[in-house]
């Protein structure tokens, strides 16, 4: 069995021959999390609910019949998925104390495959920066901070003082989730991306991200931010499970129209051997301004991996990549514009007290509810879409979304199979470095490598690759045709099994020698 | 070219959403910056793509109920209520004018 197969070889089957119950993995988790908690990971902790879906997954094993794989795995989601019963706030004062009515589609999935859901992870406020510093339940910490891999590293400060002041950031916005996945209190994670927002702080926390392709996976529950790029994305401990997640969650949705109408059939990922029929194109305009000589060399070491194991390696060109982020400026805050403008304070969320007018109501209820970032990109977002700036801002962006959708074609149409890239410029910053910058500039910086396949619909996944020289994960990107996400993992699982990127040494972290919680160590690429 | 505090007055009554400081407005101007390099792109002949699925068909369902009747739990969230309407104050009178509004504008 492959070493990396955590939750079909691993997890299920110790559950299956009842080695570990489902309630014992969720006190385990539950537990983590209360001793995890200085990682402000998770916004809210359904401890009952969940409990309670271990107890009845439980009964399901002892019946024998379990509804899947991932009855009774222990799962954390986004706050800013509509979770029934449960609050959703998107780390904002504005939804603060909102119940939400109904779950979104994605957890209903994982819900009715019996799955357990922890809790609701920290974000960014609505989704918005790349690192989860910017909510107002405050900023989440990379659990690589507390990694012996790191401490080994850093400079040591004078014994007074901890680790606090050097911690790192997790990436964003969906900071919670890679975090709880990466400190193992949970198996899997649902996060978004809209920019880059699952692959950069999966990248940054040594975990695997993907992104699906645009109208994959149902967006129906998932608090919008950029309806045209928005997708629900899958944070897991390797590539294996990520296609196990995938396969629970992908398909057509009546309730969101703009889900593709073709069948899915979920897969299991071959182990691929024979590389020699592939063809890698290396986009040469991702050796970005900014991106570290470190992540440099490990690109091009895998690169030099993929053609030593046979595959064709060609250089190739998407010139319109330096104005995806400026494209992506535009039509984001004018979606965000439009999206943001059902918070009135009428029919859920925060109300201001304020009672002259409707309109006076309205605006004082956004003034308290919405952070600096958000008021921001809502404004912004008017301006663009002023009748005198219309055609000069949004629909030059719309054209120039065309140019850059149409260079991922061209390149895909000259043979080539998948993108090999990094995902961040460089490993993760310390938090105190990251704020010194406000969060437009950071989220133009750090997007820069995942927003074209946001823009372009495209599926991309980050792998976890190597650690810096400061004991920090780094990722390498992978983008895929459209709708290809089964050789895009394919692939993704190859280098995977090549790079065995280091399990992370977490003191406070009991290990369990069954490994259920977490995969076998082995020598490591850099 | 900076923006005008007409252009900015009107921003904050579409947007329902102010200036707070002249950090907020210095952000607008940074922003329109930034996006000005769009310009630089030649889109001579190419069409405004809307969304990426643009070659495929709008799933249409039958018009047929298939859900609602769950008005309790839509009110549940609701601040103010009475019975099953949501209360609001009074509609149709617009937002004070700039002199009159209490906005970071009204001083620059």
């Amino acid at each position: 069995a492959a070493l990396n197969d955590g939750l079909r070889s691993q997890v299920s089957a110790a559950l299956k021959e009842g080695r570990v119950t489902p309630t014992e993995l969720c006190q385990r988790c539950l537990a983590l999390i209360k001793s995890t908690k200085f990682l402000n990971a998770y916004i809210t902790v359904a401890e009952e609910t969940a409990l309670k879906q271990a107890e009845e997954s439980e009964e399901r094993y002892k019946r024998g019949q379990p509804l899947g794989i991932l009855d009774g795995i222990p799962i954390a989601v986004k706050d800013n998925f509509n979770t029934a019963g449960i609050e959703t706030t998107c780390a904002s004062n504005m939804l603060k104390g909102y119940i939400s009515p109904y779950n979104a589609t994605v957890v209903q999935k994982l819900l009715d495959h019996g799955a357990v859901l922890l809790g609701k992870t920290n974000l960014d406020e609505f989704a918005m920066g790349s690192g989860s510093t910017d909510g107002v339940f405050g900023p989440v910490r990379n659990p690589w901070s507390y990694s012996k891999q790191y401490k080994e590293k850093s400079v040591p400060k004078s014994h007074s003082e901890d680790e606090e002041p050097n911690w790192v950031i997790t990436g964003g916005s969906s900071g919670g989730s890679a975090a709880a996945v990466s400190s193992f209190t949970c198996f899997a994670a649902l996060g978004s991306d809209t920019g880059g927002s699952t692959r950069n702080p999966a990248a940054h926390c040594g975990v695997v991200g993907l992104k699906p392709t645009y109208g994959l996976i149902s967006r129906h529950g998932l608090i919008p931010l950029v309806n045209s790029m928005d997708v629900p994305g899958i944070l897991t401990r390797c590539v294996d499970d990520a296609a196990v997640l995938l396969g629970s969650l992908a398909g057509h949705d009546p309730k969101d129209s703009t889900t593709i109408q073709d069948d899915f059939k979920p897969f299991e990922l071959p182990n691929l051997t024979d590389v020699s029929k592939l063809s890698i194109g290396i986009p040469k305009e991702y050796h970005a301004p900014g991106l570290s000589s470190e992540i440099l060399a490990l690109w091009s070491k895998a690169a030099d991996l993929f053609k030593n194991a046979g595959a064709k390696v060609v250089e190739v060109s998407l010139p319109h990549t330096r104005y995806s982020i400026v494209c992506y400026h535009v039509l984001c805050t004018a979606e965000v514009a439009s999206n943001m403008a059902r918070f009135d304070g009428l029919e859920y969320g925060h109300r201001s007290d304020m009672k002259d007018s409707t309109e006076s109501m309205y605006a004082a209820t956004r003034r308290e509810g919405f952070n600096d970032v958000v008021r921001g990109r809502i404004l912004s977002g008017n301006y663009f879409l002023l009748k005198q700036n219309y055609e000069k801002y949004f629909v030059k962006a719309q054209k120039v979304r065309r140019l850059i959708a149409n260079d991922f074609v061209k390149v895909f149409r000259s043979g080539v199979d998948v993108l090999l890239t990094p995902t961040t410029l460089s490993d993760a910053a310390p938090y105190t470095e990251f704020i010194q910058e406000d969060n437009r500039t950071r989220s133009a910086q750090d997007d820069i490598l995942t927003q074209a396949a946001n823009m372009a619909g495209l599926p991309a996944i980050n792998v976890p690759t190597a650690l810096s020289e400061r004991g920090l994960p780094v990722g390498l990107q992978f983008i895929g045709r459209s709708f290809q996400e089964k050789q895009l993992l394919t692939v993704a699982k190859w280098f995977e099994k090549q790079v065995q990127f280091p399990v992370i040494q977490l003191e406070e972290i009991k290990r369990h020698d069954n490994g259920v919680l977490q995969h076998q160590k082995s020598a490591s690429f850099s | 070219q900076k923006v005008s505090v007409e252009v900015l007055d009107h921003l904050e009554h579409l947007a329902l959403v102010d200036f707070r400081d002249s950090e907020g407005v210095e952000r607008l101007q940074k922003a329109i910056q930034f996006a000005d390099q769009l310009h630089e792109v030649n889109t001579d002949g190419v069409e405004p793509m809307d969304s990426v699925l643009e070659d495929r068909c709008l799933y249409l369902r039958e018009d047929d109920v298939t859900e609602g009747n769950c008005t309790k739990e839509l009110l549940e969230n609701a601040r103010e209520k009475v019975e099953e309407y949501f209360v609001a104050p009074p509609g149709n009178i617009p937002l004070p004018k700039l002199e009159e509004r209490e906005t970071f504008l009204r001083d620059s």
